[in-house]
Formats: structure tokens, sequence, C-alpha cells
């Protein structure tokens, strides 16, 4: 193996260290790897690509994510880099790491189950208690949704009816 | 002020339009329901859904403005185009109307664009394809949110479904233009960029008759009338809402966040 590639690797290590310490500007208990937002770390002769899959089409935070990790990038001095966007294939929740999912959970926040898989899914007309999801707080099961949206696109809002603290669940999507 | 822009009318471009111009429209009046919801939690329901919709407009309308090849981008699309050059579909630019008014039309625009999106993630151009691959996904959480309050307000008090049914007697001669195929829509079945959106009418019958009778609601017959969005022709609701969406851009050449 050549120089050259070896300092390339070590580069593209130490971006994804400092990737890791980029939070979520909406759920600052993640990073953007927990979130499962970097897809690729790419050694370009003139600087590094990180390659990230926004989460909503619609995300506010896409723009300040993109800022962030730039900034994160020149601050660790590992020379000139760019953000690219790859749509396909489409974010999912399932891609938020082990770690990230007990991370929310101590946020406070319900981590999302796995999303439905794709194709044909029905429309499900359903009350206010559907869902099973556990209370970040006491654990209990009992609980209902009050919204399918949340304070942001990617999460819903719940309440338990055996602590009584209202509570965000991730969306499975 | 900023002088309008000129489009290019070819097939793929006005395919393209229709798709991020149904989105913008609709986005923009759900956005008017901003800190007007009856409850907070449908402000907040209301105000994200117009976020995804306003994203998959960015989205596509800077793939239309890729494909027309003239430099145009997403923000000169949105807001230096003229009435007459947007290719929306008449039923999202109607005023929002009553909470009842709002709920429908999101289900009816929601069941469509699933259909849309779902078809389109097999699109012969890759990036309209990884469009649709997200937007479908959020088109399902719009379709579902919407299909509960209709259900609610159609299976729900007197004055709920008294409101519903009136919504339904309004908005339901907008389905034809919506569910009715023409030359643009050839050509992109042709080239393999997206489905004929006669193509969708079954499914999409389907899906709202689904909604319909569990709301307890019949679906009014099938009106001559045709509404003509598609081909640019809006009714006198647009021209008022593109003065408050394009005030600034206008007003303010080239101005950004």
């Amino acid at each position: 193996m050549s120089l050259p590639a070896v300092a390339a690797r070590t580069r593209t290590d130490l971006a994804w260290d400092v990737l890791h310490s980029v939070l979520d500007p909406e759920v600052p208990a993640l990073s953007v790897c927990d979130l499962g937002i970097v897809r690729e770390v790419i050694a370009h002769d003139d600087g590094l690509e990180i390659v990230l899959t926004p989460t909503y089409s619609g995300c506010p935070a896409t723009e300040v994510i993109e800022h962030d990790v730039l900034a994160a990038i020149a601050k660790a001095q590992l020379g000139p880099a760019r953000v690219s966007l790859r749509r396909a294939p489409a974010w999912t929740t399932d891609w938020i790491s082990a770690e990230g999912k007990r991370k929310l959970l101590d946020y406070g926040i319900a981590p999302p189950g796995p999303a439905a898989p794709d194709g044909a899914v029905p429309i499900r007309i359903f009350g206010r208690k559907a869902d099973a999801v556990a209370c970040p707080r006491c654990a209990s099961l009992h609980t209902e949704r009050l919204s399918a949206f949340g304070s942001t696109a990617c999460k819903s809002m719940y309440r338990c009816l055996s602590c009584r603290e209202p509570f965000e669940h991730f969306k499975p999507i | 002020m900023q002088a309008s822009i000129q489009i290019d009318h070819a097939p793929a471009v006005q395919y393209l339009l229709r798709i991020g111009d149904t989105c913008l429209v609709h986005g923009q009046r759900i956005a008017q329901w901003c800190g007007h919801a009856p409850i907070l939690e449908e402000d907040i329901a209301l105000s994200n859904m117009a976020l995804d919709l306003i994203g998959q407009a960015r989205a596509v309308l800077t793939r239309a403005g890729e494909l027309e090849g003239r430099g145009h981008d997403e923000d000169q699309l949105a807001f230096l185009r003229e009435e007459r050059d947007y290719r929306n579909i008449t039923l999202v630019e109607l005023p929002r109307g009553d909470f009842a008014f709002t709920v429908l039309r999101n289900v009816m625009v929601a069941t469509l664009m699933k259909q849309l999106w779902q078809r389109l993630c097999d699109s012969s151009d890759a990036e309209l394809a990884a469009i649709a691959g997200k937007a479908v996904k959020e088109a399902r959480y719009h379709q579902q949110h919407a299909a509960d309050w209709v259900v609610r307000l159609g299976d729900g008090t007197d004055e709920s479904r008294r409101r519903i049914e009136a919504a339904l007697a309004e908005l339901w001669r907008f389905v034809p233009e919506m569910l009715e195929s023409d030359a643009v829509d050839e050509a992109a079945h042709a080239s393999g960029l997206g489905p004929r959106w006669a193509d969708l009418k079954d499914a999409w019958q389907a899906e709202m008759s689904t909604v319909l009778q569990a709301a307890k609601l019949d679906a009014p017959p099938e009106a001559a009338f045709r509404s003509t969005g598609k081909q640019g022709v809006h009714t006198e609701h647009m021209g008022f809402m593109l003065a408050e969406m394009q005030h600034l851009q206008r007003s303010f050449p080239g101005g950004v966040w």
C-alpha cells in the first residue's frame, strides 16, 4: 500500500471521529452518525466528501447539519471538504444505531420500532390507543397517541396513562 | 420588482411542474393553518405536512429546472412564474376552507400523491425516483392522518357531519382532473419518466372508498365539470395566493435566508 493511500484512509477515519461529535440540531442527544444519515466519507485528491442522506424532504435541519458538519471538519483541520446529498435509498429510522436508540430513550424520546416494509400499506383507521409505545420514563405500555405529528417532522406526541407524563415518539419511517 | 421568467413547455418539464406545483401550492395552503388550527396538535401536524410538501416541491422543481436546461433554480420556478405557468391541479389552490374542507382535501391529495410517488420510484429518471422513494413515506403519513380525521368527522357529531358533507359536495368535482391523462402524460409514460395519472384512478378510488365508507359518507356522482389547473388555467383564487407567496421574492430580488 502506498503512503498517500494510508494518509487518505487516516484522514477518512479522523473525519468519522469528528462526525460522531456533530449533533443533530433538533435532537441534540444524537450525533449525525447515530442518526444514520452519514452514508460515506470519501477522500478525494482535492478534499473530503461527506455523503449525507436527508431524513425528511422538508426537514429544516438538513442545511444546518451540512453547515455543522463542514464547520467540525474545518475545526479539526482535515483540509478542504464538501457535503453531497444522496437521496436514494431513502433514509429510514432502521438506520438509527442501537446506541442512538438507547440515547433517545435516555433523552426521554421513545425510540422507533422497525419501519413498515415498503409496498402496499392499506389505510389503517386507528384510534388513539393503537400503537403500543412504551413510556420512556416509566416503561409502561399503557400509553396513548395524542398526535401523529410532533415538534419536529420525525416525532409524534404521546401521553403515558400510568405516570401521566407526555412524551415524544420517534416515528418509524 | 423582479420580472417573471419564461419557462419551457417540453412535456417532461410540464410533467414535473404538475407534481412540483401541486406539492408547492398544497403546502402553501396547508401552511395557512399555522397559528389557526382548532387545536395545538393539529396546528403542529398541518405545519409539519406543509414542510414535507414544500420540501418535496423544492426537490421536484430543482429537477424540473435541470431538465428544462435554462438555468432556473427552485426559487425562480417557485416565485417568478406567471400564474398561467403554474401546473398544479386546481383542487389544491382553493382557499383552505374550514377544518373539514382541509382534511378531506388532504386525504384526496395524499391518496393521489402516494399512488404517484409509488409509481415514480421506478422512474427512468434516477433523481425523480430518489425523490419519490422518500416522498412516498411522507405521503403515507399524510394520508393516514387525514383519513383518520375524515372518519372522525363523518362518523362524529351532527355538526362535524354537516361540515364534512359540505366539503365533499364542494370538492368532489375537482377529482376528474386528477385522474385523467393527456399528451403530457403519454409522453412521460412513453419515456418511462412516470405513469399516466389516469392509471392511478382505480387505486385512488379503491382507497378513497375505504375511507368514505368508514366515515359513512357517499361519494357524489361524477360531474361533467372539468377543472384545468394542470393546463395552467386556474381559478380566481390562484392569483391572490401567488401575490402573497411571491411578494418577498418579487420585492427583494434574489433574497435568500
